[in-house]
C-alpha cells in the first residue's frame, strides 16, 4: 500500500483559501488491484458550537468548524463522504444544533453522516438532533467496507431519567468533563443486540469501520475517555479480520491495537484537551502505542485543533491529521507490525519536545 | 540592704517569665488551630473550583472547558518565561491572559480573593508534583 498527500501543496492551498477553488492534494493509492475500490473520507468532530445569546455564538469554536469545512471543500479528489464525529453543540440547544448544521451545510458535494455526542444528546435525548441528522445508530456499506455508527454516550436509566429535576440540569451535569456528578458512557444492551444482529450476515473477511463518540476502550474514567461496556462491544467485533474504531470526544491524538481492532481518535475543531496523564491525581491508561500530539500553545487559538482525511485503501484506516497551527501528522496501519503507527514520530528517537506532556 | 536587691531579682524573674510566656503563646498551636487553618484553605480551594466551572467572561466559556481538573496549567512551573508575553511571568498574569482572551472577560486584581481562590484550586489539583520553576 502506498498513498501520499502532497503536504507542501496542501499547505500552500490551505493558506490561500480565498484564491484557490480546489485544494491540490494528490493521492496515489496502489492497494487494491481494482483501484476504483480505494476511497477516502473526511472526518470533522467536536465543534462544540456554543450559544451566547441572541445571534451570538462563541467566536473561537465557530472559527474552528468554519475552517474545517472550508479546507475539506478544497480536497481533490473529493472524499466519498464526510463524517461528523459528535458534539456539534455545547449544551444541546436548538440554536447550537441549527447553527452547526448551517456551517456543515457549506460542505459541497460530499454526503454528510453524523455521530451522536453527549453534548448533542442530554438536553432532549437526541430528539432535535435526529430531526436534523437521522437515526442515532445505523450501518451502511461502501465499496466493500461495512460501516457502523454507534451512539456510545448513553448511560444508566436512573441517571438519565430519575436523577435530575430538569433536562437543562441533566445537560449541564454531563457537559462538564471533570464533573463528578456525570456518569460513565455505555452503548447499552439494546444497541449491542442490534450490533450483533447487524454483523450476523457480514463476512469475517469484510473490513469493518465503527464510528463512536467515546473511545470503545477504557482510558480514563474521570473524564469519560471510557465506555463502560467496551469489552462487550469489542467481543462482537473481534471475530472480524480487519476492524477499525474511530472515535471523537477526547480532543487529542490517541491510537491503539487490541487483537484485530485498531483504535484511532480524531481531533476537535473547537479546543484541545490535556492528556489524562497530566492530571496528577488520575490513574489512567493511555495506550503505550500513542505518540501524543504537540502540547497546545494557547496563544494560537487554533493550535492543537484540526480535522482528518481518512484513507481506507487496504481495509485498515490511515488517518491524516490536518492541524491548523502545527505540522500535520499521519497515523497509518503498519501491515508488518499489525498496528497503527505514526509515520514520522513512532520511534522514540524521532519524537520532539512538544510531544512530552506533564 | 538586701531588700532592694530582692526587689530587683523578683522584677527580673517576673519579666523573664512574662517574656517566656509570650514566646510560648506565639509558638504553640494545637489541633484546633491546625483544623482551622486547613478549613480556611479548603474553603478557598472550593471557592476556586466554583469559579473554575463558572463562566468568568462574556462568552459563557469556563476555565474547566479547556482545563478539566486544572490539568495543563502547570502551577509548579511558574514563574516562567512566556514567549508571547516577552518576559518571565508569575501564574496570575497567565490566568489574566486566559480571562482576557479565550473567555473574553476582564482581568482580576492580582491580590483579589478570586485570583487567590483560582490559584489555590489549580495548585491543590497539582499537589504532590515537585516544583520546577521555569520549565516549559
Amino acid at each position: 500500500m502506498s498513498h501520499v498527500i502532497n503536504r507542501r501543496n496542501f499547505l500552500k492551498g490551505a493558506s490561500a483559501l480565498t484564491a484557490a477553488s480546489t485544494l491540490p492534494i494528490s493521492m496515489i493509492e496502489l492497494a487494491f488491484a481494482d483501484s476504483s475500490q480505494n476511497f477516502s473520507f473526511a472526518y470533522i468532530s467536536d465543534a462544540h458550537i456554543q450559544h451566547v445569546k441572541g445571534k451570538d455564538f462563541v467566536r473561537n469554536w465557530d472559527r474552528g468548524l468554519i475552517r474545517a469545512v472550508a479546507e475539506t471543500n478544497l480536497l481533490t479528489p473529493k472524499p466519498d463522504f464526510v463524517m461528523f464525529g459528535g458534539d456539534l453543540a455545547q449544551l444541546g440547544k436548538k440554536e447550537e444544533l441549527d447553527h452547526g448544521a448551517e456551517i456543515l451545510s457549506g460542505l459541497s458535494g460530499s454526503k454528510l453522516r453524523c455521530v451522536m455526542g453527549e453534548h448533542d444528546y442530554y438536553l432532549d435525548l437526541g430528539q432535535y438532533w435526529e430531526k436534523l441528522f437521522g437515526p442515532q445508530y445505523y450501518s451502511f456499506d461502501h465499496k466493500g467496507v461495512h460501516f457502523v455508527v454507534l451512539n456510545s454516550i448513553l448511560t444508566t436509566d436512573e441517571w438519565t431519567f430519575k436523577r435530575w429535576p430538569t433536562a437543562v440540569q441533566r445537560m449541564n451535569e454531563m457537559a462538564g468533563l471533570d464533573n463528578p456528578n456525570g456518569s460513565p458512557f455505555m452503548v447499552g444492551d439494546k444497541q449491542r443486540a442490534w450490533l450483533k444482529n447487524d454483523l450476523a450476515n457480514i463476512s469475517k473477511e469484510t473490513p469493518i469501520v465503527v464510528f463512536s463518540h467515546s473511545p470503545l476502550q477504557k482510558i480514563y474514567k474521570g473524564w469519560n475517555f471510557w465506555t463502560d461496556d467496551a469489552e462487550q462491544v469489542q467481543a462482537l467485533l473481534q471475530p472480524f479480520k480487519k476492524v477499525n474504531v474511530i472515535y471523537g470526544h477526547v480532543h487529542q491524538i490517541q491510537y491503539n491495537q487490541i487483537g484485530n481492532i485498531s483504535f484511532n481518535s480524531v481531533m476537535a475543531t473547537a479546543w484541545p484537551w490535556p492528556y489524562p496523564s497530566t492530571y496528577a491525581q488520575a490513574e489512567q491508561y493511555l495506550p503505550k502505542l500513542t505518540v501524543e500530539m504537540n502540547r497546545a500553545d494557547p496563544f494560537f487559538e487554533r493550535d492543537a485543533t484540526g480535522w482528518q482525511l481518512i484513507n481506507v485503501a487496504t481495509g485498515n484506516v490511515d488517518l491524516h491529521y490536518s492541524l491548523s497551527n502545527n505540522t500535520s501528522r499521519t497515523v497509518a496501519f503498519n501491515s508488518k507490525t499489525g498496528q497503527p503507527e505514526d509515520t514520522s514520530y513512532q520511534a522514540p528517537e524521532k519524537r520532539i519536545p512538544p510531544q512530552s506532556h506533564f | 540592704m538586701l531588700k532592694p536587691a530582692f526587689k530587683t531579682l523578683f522584677w527580673c524573674i517576673s519579666t523573664l517569665a512574662l517574656l517566656l510566656g509570650n514566646t510560648v503563646q506565639a509558638d504553640e498551636f494545637n489541633k484546633d488551630d491546625l483544623n482551622r487553618w486547613q478549613t480556611q484553605f479548603d474553603k478557598v480551594v472550593q471557592d476556586g473550583r466554583k469559579l473554575w466551572v463558572t463562566p468568568l467572561g462574556s462568552n459563557g466559556v469556563s476555565c474547566a472547558q479547556c482545563h478539566p481538573n486544572a490539568a495543563n496549567t502547570h502551577p509548579e512551573t511558574y514563574p516562567k518565561f512566556q514567549k508571547q508575553l516577552g518576559k518571565v511571568a508569575p501564574m496570575w498574569e497567565m490566568v489574566n491572559w486566559c480571562l482576557s482572551n479565550p473567555v473574553e472577560g476582564k482581568a482580576l486584581a492580582a491580590d483579589s480573593a478570586e485570583m487567590t481562590a483560582l490559584q489555590a484550586y489549580v495548585t491543590y489539583e497539582r499537589r504532590g508534583v515537585k516544583l520546577e520553576p521555569g520549565k516549559h
